[in-house]
């Protein structure tokens, strides 16, 4: 399963909670401190990274608070086998 | 000490955007309550001028009610009309900038009430134009009371005792109607309910810009919107509402598409 984020921007947040019912990982909840405005803006909690980065938030979100990043597939890559060396080398000769 | 360098190119980049922010809104805070989906409709439309990249070419005419101030919020040209008036002066704005996109944003008592007679007559000369029509059934801005849009049974502050038919009439079916006009190439109702109804309406919004690009005619969107301030609920229970009684009794569909739309996003397969 695809792994992602939310930022949510606080100070434009208006504690709608519309997010909240819409995010189907349950990673949205309100802060207890209150913004500028004075709201409770929504944040991510999500301890166990379950967000899926599927942008369901925000395409509620009525006042486009909300960004949403989708982790990327890392590619296993290794230093050449050159570099490798040249680097252990560089490392034990600043050591 | 020496540090260790290692090459750029082993960097991979960690992770992407999938959702932000459209450009085509402004950098500022809007006046509407806390879950109004009148913010999601804005939000939509700027993302379709996003996508079309049409937002330089595009003319708003805002008009009056609760989205009264939504020149300050597309960023757009723009121009305020008075209380209905909007697709006349959408009219002529067009007929002298017909390389422009111009679109009226209005509420139900804007263009189903005062304003009846200007949207009707633009749909019926098929002025080149798009309209948003944002449909919550009530009066938002003034203090909630009935629009010809209320339900029957509906309390508002102006129907304490909830819509009667006798009294006032039954509600009226713009989208349906304004489909009836020769000069109309697309007339649809979408609601911004839930997160699937809000894409579909994406994709309808997106279909009628794309009629005004091609110079087809005169294109409206209905959209079931909430006001949970005047319906005196959260924004939650606002949208079960929209869902369970405003759905029901304006079914969501495609009232008028031009064949020469067929086949588009948002138009049926
Ligand atoms: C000529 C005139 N008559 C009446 C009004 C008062 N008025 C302001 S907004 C409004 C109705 C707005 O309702 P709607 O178009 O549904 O917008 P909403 O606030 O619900 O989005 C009325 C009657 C006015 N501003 N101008
Ligand atoms: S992107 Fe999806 S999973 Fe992540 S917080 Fe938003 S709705 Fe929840
Ligand atoms: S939907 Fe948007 S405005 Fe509402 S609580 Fe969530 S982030 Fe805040
Ligand atoms: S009064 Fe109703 S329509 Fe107007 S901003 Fe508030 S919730 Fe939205
Ligand atoms: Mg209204």
């Amino acid at each position: 399963m695809a792994t992602g984020r939310i930022v949510i921007d606080a100070e434009r947040c208006k504690g709608c909670e519309l997010c909240r019912p819409a995010c189907p990982q349950s990673v949205i909840q309100l802060a207890e401190s209150l913004n500028t405005k004075g709201y409770r803006p929504a944040m991510l909690v999500d301890p166990l990274h379950s967000c899926t980065g599927c942008a369901l938030c925000a395409v509620v979100c009525p006042d486009g608070c909300i960004t949403v990043y989708r982790d990327l597939p890392q590619k296993q890559t290794s230093l050449p086998k050159y570099e490798m060396k040249e680097t252990l080398a560089h490392v034990e000769a600043v050591a | 000490m020496d540090t260790v360098v290692f090459k750029q190119n082993h960097v991979q980049p960690l992770e992407k955007i999938t959702y932000e922010r459209p450009s085509s809104l402004c950098d500022v805070h809007t006046h509407y309550c806390p879950g109004c989906t009148h913010g999601t409709a804005h939000r939509l439309v700027a993302e379709v001028l996003d996508e079309l990249d049409i937002r330089e070419d595009t003319i708003l005419v805002s008009s009056v009610g609760c989205s009264v101030f939504s020149y300050n919020y597309f960023d757009v040209d723009a121009c305020e009309a008075a209380h209905g008036r909007a697709p006349a002066m959408a009219t002529g704005v067009k007929r002298v900038n017909p390389g422009k996109i111009v679109f009226t944003y209005q509420g139900d008592g804007d263009l189903a009430s005062i304003g009846t007679a200007e949207i009707i007559h633009a749909a019926a000369r098929g002025e080149k134009i798009t309209v948003i029509f944002v449909n919550n059934a009530i009066y938002g801005m003034t203090g909630g009371q009935m629009a010809p849009t209320s339900l029957l049974g509906q309390k508002t502050t102006s129907s304490p005792f909830g819509r009667d038919a006798q009294l006032a009439g039954m509600p009226i079916h713009m989208a349906e109607l304004l489909a009836q006009l020769p000069g109309t190439v697309y007339s649809v109702r979408r609601s911004l309910h839930d997160a699937r109804h809000v894409l579909q309406a994406k994709k309808a919004i997106r279909t009628a810009f794309e009629a005004q690009i091609d110079n087809l005619g005169f294109s409206v969107v209905e959209l079931l919107s909430s006001c949970p301030t005047n319906w005196g609920m959260t924004p939650n229970e606002a949208l079960t509402w929209v869902e369970e009684a405003l759905v029901p009794f304006y079914p969501l569909g495609d009232y008028k598409v031009d064949e020469r739309l067929q086949g588009r996003k948002g138009a049926p397969k």
